[in-house]
């Protein structure tokens, strides 16, 4: 909102006195030098890098030779590489059916101004501060059989197999990644929920709208940035769930969990392909760059016009 | 209209819970009923999360004895802390200062450069800080993990590896994207007039930026900073691929060849996790406030 209000005398104000205020804005291009040197050589360089690493065969370690297209035809050809984007689909659409019910509601409840809910909130959130390492290996312990949380509660039927069976193994993955990231996508619709103007709610109530069809006609609404803004982290984040997964399952049982960024690693830094698994790293930055567009698509125009529409 | 709007949202906000007027107190009722589900949901979520926090902690205090005897999660009959004396001889205060040294190395330069970056793109104008600016946004969208083979060619070719420099140069490259869409949102909320002020009084662009836009964004740059300090802190696969000596481990690094080596002997697992995670936890416990709010604020604008 602020912006919109303070552009307007700053373009005016450029056309009085232009040639000291163009001067100065253009200095001001200087200031960028350095995070764009940073970005350009370990992020841009790198990116193009990974494209013509794609034509190329290297172990890793000795030369690097020209390989044409081999690299291509071969991972294209290769049922691995299916069963690589399957699994990250799925964990995908599934990570995201998981974490917005419970997000949005968590959020919604944080936002109240009770103060146990304050209280909640600060534990919700230790998830936040552990390393995927160590929520990984914290969950193999907790689903141990026999010293573990089944023997625990006494339930018998959380003792299974969990990381022996793929279709377990897999749902295992889904509730763990939940398990972390739900408090990080909480506290964006809590604040997301405390930008919803109340005066609507106000309106609501003496038009008599219950608090069900409220929350539905205008939480909902109102949250639609929100609910985009959290979508895109969650689902173009979902393509980088290495760490857990090389963790807890390592990819495995067989290749159950072997999603595109494992199935990268295991095959540039394990069978030393660092050609194939450069393959690999551009299908994943598509379909990072896909989605994300699609993303934007379907929140309509720019974000920033969006937003201030929205208050 | 845009002052009806601004006058709409000031007595939201004026209204809002903190408030605690008469209106604020109806609504808070309003949504506490609306949230029957919520609520519950709310407790149950609770337990999700506490259970295992709980379950790691008191397996870290039981001897082998205790984990393999007692109900897993009774409170162990004679805690110790054997497993953490173990956890410490196994070099763990080596991880914890390369973490730190990374960790510091990679968020104070990036949220610097970042701060300039933005400053620029907000103050400036032109079509190179409009690219600027628009390859940066477009640095979000792309999984940067997936640039990790060309990062350990290039790492190689620059003498870099098996070096804490070499977890460094990339990481502050990652987080400069969205520490500067951040950064940026927050800047353009100063007020135009503070700047034009500034200017009349003769400061330079450069001078504005550290006297008035950095005292104005310091809680955004704190937010940004512990913000990326986690992501660095809990970082996995740059340590995995560019470091080798046992001796540049960083703790997620450790913690995940530890419980190779001590598959065994859970307790002294789980102690490794609880003793990595305890920095950040007295961090969380100090500035939760702040950084709770400012993920808040810097998310959902």
């Amino acid at each position: 909102m602020t912006s919109t209000l303070s552009t307007a005398p700053r373009a005016q104000l450029g056309r009085a006195d232009s040639a000291p205020a163009g001067q100065r804005k253009a200095a001001l291009a200087w200031l960028t030098v350095p995070a764009l040197f940073f970005f350009l050589v370990f992020a841009v360089v790198p990116l193009a890098g990974v494209l013509i690493l794609s034509f190329t065969s290297w172990d890793g370690i000795g030369a690097i030779g020209a390989a044409g297209m081999d690299n291509w035809f071969s991972v294209l050809a290769d049922p691995g590489l299916y069963n690589a984007l399957g699994l990250t689909f799925l964990i995908m659409i599934f990570s995201w059916l998981v974490q917005t019910p419970i997000s949005l509601l968590l959020g919604v409840f944080t936002a109240g101004s009770q103060r146990y809910r304050a209280a909640l909130a600060v534990l919700y959130f230790l998830p936040l501060l552990l390393s995927s390492a160590a929520v990984a290996i914290a969950f193999k312990a907790l689903l141990d059989p026999n010293f573990g949380l089944a023997t625990g509660l006494g339930l018998p039927f959380l003792a299974q197999d969990w990381l022996g069976v793929p279709h377990l193994a897999l749902g295992l993955v889904i509730f763990v990644i939940a398990w972390q990231f739900v408090p990080f996508h909480t506290l964006i619709y809590q604040g997301g929920v405390r930008q919803i103007p109340k005066s609507l709610y106000e309106a609501a109530q003496i038009d008599g709208a219950g608090t069900v069809k409220q929350f539905f006609h205008i939480t909902l609404p109102q949250l639609k940035y929100t609910i985009i803004t959290s979508s895109t982290l969650m689902v173009v984040g979902s393509l980088t769930y290495f760490d857990l997964i090389f963790v807890l399952t390592g990819g495995g049982p067989g290749n159950s969990t072997r999603i595109l960024a494992l199935d990268m690693y295991l095959r540039g830094f394990r069978a030393n392909l660092m050609g194939p698994a450069s393959v690999i790293a551009v299908i994943l930055v598509i379909i990072g760059l896909v989605l994300a567009l699609l993303l934007q698509r379907l929140g309509g125009k720019d974000k920033q016009g969006s937003q201030l529409e929205g208050l | 209209m845009s002052t009806v709007l601004k006058s709409d949202v000031q007595e939201a906000r004026a209204a809002s819970p903190s408030g605690g007027g008469p209106a604020g107190l109806k609504l808070s009722t309003r949504l506490a009923r609306l949230n029957i589900p919520g609520g519950l949901g709310g407790w149950i979520w609770l337990a999700v999360i506490i259970l295992p926090v709980y379950y790691v902690v008191i397996t870290s205090l039981k001897t082998q004895a205790g984990y393999f005897g007692q109900n897993p999660l009774a409170v162990p009959t004679s805690p110790t802390l054997e497993n953490y004396q173990m956890v410490l001889e196994a070099d763990f205060a080596t991880y914890f200062l390369n973490s730190a040294i990374v960790t510091l190395g990679s968020v104070i330069p990036a949220v610097l450069v970042s701060f300039m970056a933005s400053f620029a793109i907000v103050r400036g104008s032109g079509r190179f800080l409009k690219l600027v600016n628009g390859a940066f946004l477009m640095g979000l969208a792309i999984p940067l993990q997936a640039t990790i083979i060309p990062i350990y060619l290039m790492i190689i070719r620059l003498n870099l590896y098996d070096s804490l420099l070499a977890l460094m140069l990339p990481s502050i490259a990652f987080a400069i994207p969205l520490t500067v869409l951040i950064l940026s949102n927050f800047i353009r909320d100063v007020p135009n007039e503070l700047f034009e002020s500034m200017r009349l009084d003769g400061c330079s662009e450069w001078q504005t930026m550290w006297r008035l836009a950095l005292p104005l964004t310091r809680p955004a740059i704190v937010t940004v900073a512990i913000y990326n300090g986690l992501n660095v802190w809990n970082g996995f696969l740059l340590p995995l691929v560019l470091t080798q000596s046992p001796g540049l481990r960083v703790l997620p690094l450790g913690l995940w060849t530890f419980q190779g080596e001590y598959s065994v002997n859970i307790p002294a697992v789980l102690a490794s996790v609880v003793l990595s995670t305890l920095p950040i936890l007295v961090l969380y416990i100090i500035g939760r406030r702040q950084l709770l709010a400012g993920l808040t604020a810097g998310f959902s604008k």
